[in-house]
C-alpha cells in the first residue's frame, strides 16, 4: 500500500516514462468533469458495463465497452455473462464483486423514450458518482444512434481519466476511385465523395465539410458531409494535390505545380486566386499539415534530391529541415502530420526497400519506429494526439491500422479492397 | 546495391538496344570474278572496287530508308507520336533513349503542326501517392520542356500526372517498375498525319 504522497511520486514516475500527454491533458480538464476514481497509478482503471436491458442493450453495452477498449485509457472489464448478471442486482451494483474484479467504476446504460440514462458508479466509495440523461431522436442502431453512443463513451473517458475520448471520430480515405469514410471503430464504412480520381481527402475543423483533390480534372474540391455537394475550389493545368484546411478553417492549403516543379499555395475557402507559398525551385512540395497553433507547416519536398521532410512559417518563410539528412543515403521520408499536441511530427521513412511509420520529437528530435510488420504508410493522427492511423499492408491488401503509440498496440481498422490516404477527423460534433 | 546494380544493367540493355536500333544493315559487296592470278595491283584494284561498291551500297541503303520514310502511313506516324519515353527511379531526367524517341517525335510535329500532345507522367508504386503526383508532373514537364526546345510551341503540349494510379504493368519487380515510370503521349488532331519531308 502507498501513501498519498509516495502514490503521487510513483505516478510522476510513471508519466515521465511515457510521453507526457496524459498529465498535460488533465491539466486543461475543466474542474468537476472528472470523477476521482481510486486505481493503482500508472495502471489504467477498470470499468465494468453492466448489462442493459431491452433489444439492443446487447449492441449498447458491446459499442461502449470496444470505445473504452480502443481509447486505450481504461481497462474495459469484460464479465462472463454469469458474473455479468451477478454484477448488476435489483437493489443496485454488487459492490464487493466489482472490487473483487478489479473495477473502479461501474456504468450503467439504459435506454429511454428520448435517449439514454448513464449512472456511472464508484466502486470505492459505492456511491453513484454521476447520473446523466443523454437525449437523442436517432433510429435505434443508426448511424447517428451510433454517433451518439460514441459521445457518451468519450464523456465517460473524460470523467475517468481527464481525457476525452476519440470514439465519436471518424476516418477519411480512398477506395476504388471514391472518398469513404468509416467510424473510429471500424464500423459504417461508406463513400461519401462521387466516382472520379479523388485523392487525398482531409477534414475542415469543424467536421463537417472535407477537401479533396482529383486527378482528372486536375482540381481541388470541397464537399458539405451534410447535404453532399460537392464543389471546385481551384483548378487547371498540371496537378493539385494534397490539400488541408488551415486550423482556423478559413483557408485551404494545398500543392499544386504544372511546368515547374510543384510548390505549396493557399486559397481562401470562400474562393479566389491560389497564392504561392513555398519556393521549390523546381522542386517537389506537397503533403503540407499545420501546428496545432496555425503558425508553421510541415511538409515533404524533394528540393535536396530526395524526398526530407521540412517545416516553414505559414507564409512560406524560414524554411527548415526537420528529418535529418543522411549524406550518402538516398532516405526517402513522406507523409508528414503534426500531432495535435503539438510535440511530435509523424511520417513515414524508407527501411530496407520498404516504408514504416515513424515519429520524430520536434523538441529533441528524436525518432521513434512504430511500425515494422509489412509496408507502412501515410500516418494521420487522432485528435488525442495518441492514436494514429496508417496504411499497411502485414495482411495483405493495403488496409487502415490504428496503433496506440504509448502501448504499441494496433488494430485493423478496415477490410475489403485496398484503401489509401486516411485522415483522422477532430472530434466531431453531436449529430 | 542491389538497386543500382539493376539501374546500370538497365542503361546497358538501354544502350546495346539503341545501337541495334541504330545499325544499319549494309550488303556485304559480292566477290569480284578475276580469270587472271592475282597480283599487288589486281588485288588494290579489287579492294578500290569493293570500297567503291560498298559505299555506294551504303547511300543507297541509306536513301531507301529516306525514301521510306516519307513512305511512313499516319498509322506508323502516329506510332511513333505516342511511343512512350522511360525514367530512372525518382528521377526526371530524360535518358539517352528517351531523348532518341522524343527526337523521332520532333519532324512529325513540325510537319503537323495542327496536332496537338496531352503529356501524361506516370510513377511506379514504390514512393507515396502525393509524392508520385509531383513526380510524374515533373515528368511530364521535363518532357514537354524537351520538345519546345527543339521548337515544338509550347502551346500544343499539355501535361498532366497520374501518379502511380495507372501503372502499366503490375508487379513488384524492378522490370515492372521501369514500365510504369514512363511519360505516356495523347495526340489530338493526328487523323491524317503528313510524314516529314526528308
Amino acid at each position: 500500500m502507498c501513501s498519498p504522497t509516495a502514490r503521487r511520486v510513483l505516478a510522476a514516475a510513471v508519466l515521465t516514462m511515457f510521453v507526457a500527454t496524459p498529465l498535460a491533458a488533465q491539466d486543461t480538464t475543466s474542474r468537476g468533469v472528472r470523477i476521482g476514481l481510486t486505481y493503482d497509478p500508472g495502471s489504467k482503471p477498470g470499468v465494468v458495463v453492466l448489462p442493459v436491458i431491452g433489444a439492443t442493450g446487447d449492441s449498447i453495452r458491446a459499442i461502449v465497452q470496444r470505445d473504452f477498449d480502443y481509447g486505450d485509457r481504461v481497462n474495459a472489464l469484460v464479465l462472463d455473462p454469469s458474473v455479468a448478471t451477478e454484477a448488476s442486482r435489483a437493489s443496485g451494483p454488487n459492490w464487493p464483486l466489482l472490487a473483487r474484479l478489479g473495477a473502479a467504476a461501474a456504468v450503467q446504460l439504459t435506454p429511454t423514450a428520448t435517449g439514454f440514462h448513464v449512472a456511472v458508479y464508484n466502486v470505492a466509495t459505492k456511491q453513484t458518482a454521476r447520473v446523466t440523461d443523454y437525449a437523442t431522436s436517432a433510429p435505434p442502431m443508426s448511424r447517428a444512434w451510433r454517433a451518439a453512443l460514441h459521445g457518451i463513451a468519450d464523456e465517460l473517458e473524460e470523467a475517468f481519466t481527464g481525457v476525452r475520448g476519440i470514439a465519436h471520430t471518424r476516418i477519411l480515405f480512398e477506395r476504388g476511385k471514391r472518398i469513404w469514410v468509416v467510424d473510429s471503430d471500424g464500423e459504417g464504412a461508406m463513400p461519401v465523395s462521387e466516382v472520379g480520381t479523388p485523392v487525398s481527402p482531409s477534414w475542415h475543423p469543424n467536421g463537417r465539410m472535407i477537401a479533396f483533390a482529383n486527378y482528372i480534372p486536375a482540381s481541388i474540391s470541397v464537399l458539405d458531409l451534410g447535404t453532399g455537394r460537392a464543389r471546385t475550389l481551384v483548378s487547371g493545368a498540371g496537378v493539385f494535390i494534397s490539400p488541408i484546411f488551415s486550423p482556423d478553417g478559413a483557408n485551404v492549403i494545398y500543392a499544386h505545380g504544372a511546368d515547374e516543379g510543384v510548390d505549396i499555395y493557399t486559397v481562401p475557402l470562400s474562393g479566389g486566386a491560389g497564392r504561392r507559398l513555398s519556393v521549390g525551385r523546381g522542386s517537389d512540395n506537397v503533403s503540407p499539415s499545420f501546428s496545432p497553433d496555425g503558425r508553421r507547416i510541415v511538409f515533404m519536398s524533394g528540393r535536396a534530391g530526395h524526398p526530407e521532410i521540412y517545416t516553414m512559417d505559414a507564409d512560406g518563410t524560414n524554411v527548415d529541415l526537420l528529418t535529418p539528412l543522411e549524406f550518402g543515403e538516398n532516405a526517402y521520408r513522406a507523409s508528414p502530420d503534426w500531432s495535435p499536441n503539438g510535440r511530435l511530427v509523424a511520417f513515414q521513412s524508407q527501411m530496407s526497400g520498404t516504408f514504416q511509420v515513424f515519429t520524430i520529437n520536434l523538441r529533441d528530435r528524436s525518432l521513434r519506429q512504430l511500425t515494422s510488420d509489412g509496408r507502412n504508410e501515410d500516418p494521420s493522427w487522432a485528435p488525442d494526439g495518441r492514436h494514429l492511423t496508417f496504411v499497411s499492408n502485414r495482411t495483405g491488401a493495403k488496409q487502415l491500422w490504428v496503433v496506440d503509440i504509448e502501448t504499441g498496440r494496433s488494430r485493423q481498422l478496415t477490410r475489403g479492397t485496398t484503401v489509401r490516404l486516411p485522415a483522422w477527423s477532430p472530434r466531431l460534433p453531436a449529430e | 546495391m542491389i538497386r543500382r546494380t539493376a539501374v546500370l544493367t538497365l542503361a546497358v540493355c538501354s544502350v546495346v538496344g539503341l545501337d541495334a536500333c541504330r545499325r544499319k544493315v549494309v550488303p556485304t559487296p559480292a566477290p569480284v570474278a578475276s580469270s587472271n592470278a592475282p597480283n599487288a595491283d589486281s588485288l588494290a584494284a579489287l579492294r578500290a572496287q569493293q570500297r567503291a561498291d560498298s559505299i555506294a551500297a551504303a547511300e543507297r541503303a541509306a536513301r531507301e530508308a529516306a525514301a521510306a520514310s516519307d513512305r511512313r502511313t499516319a498509322g506508323e506516324l502516329a506510332a511513333v507520336l505516342t511511343q512512350k519515353v522511360y525514367f530512372d527511379y525518382d528521377r526526371d531526367v530524360l535518358r539517352d533513349d528517351a531523348r532518341a524517341t522524343l527526337d523521332a517525335k520532333v519532324p512529325i510535329l513540325v510537319a503537323n503542326p495542327g496536332v496537338t500532345v496531352a503529356i501524361t507522367g506516370h510513377t511506379d508504386e514504390r514512393g507515396t501517392a502525393e509524392y508520385n503526383l509531383a513526380l510524374g508532373q515533373r515528368r511530364a514537364a521535363q518532357v514537354k520542356r524537351y520538345l519546345t526546345s527543339k521548337g515544338i510551341d509550347d502551346a500544343r503540349l499539355t501535361t498532366q500526372s497520374l501518379g502511380d494510379s495507372q501503372p502499366a504493368v503490375q508487379g513488384t519487380d524492378e522490370s515492372a517498375y521501369q514500365q510504369n515510370r514512363r511519360a505516356e503521349f495523347q495526340p489530338s488532331g493526328a487523323n491524317n498525319l503528313v510524314a516529314p519531308r526528308s
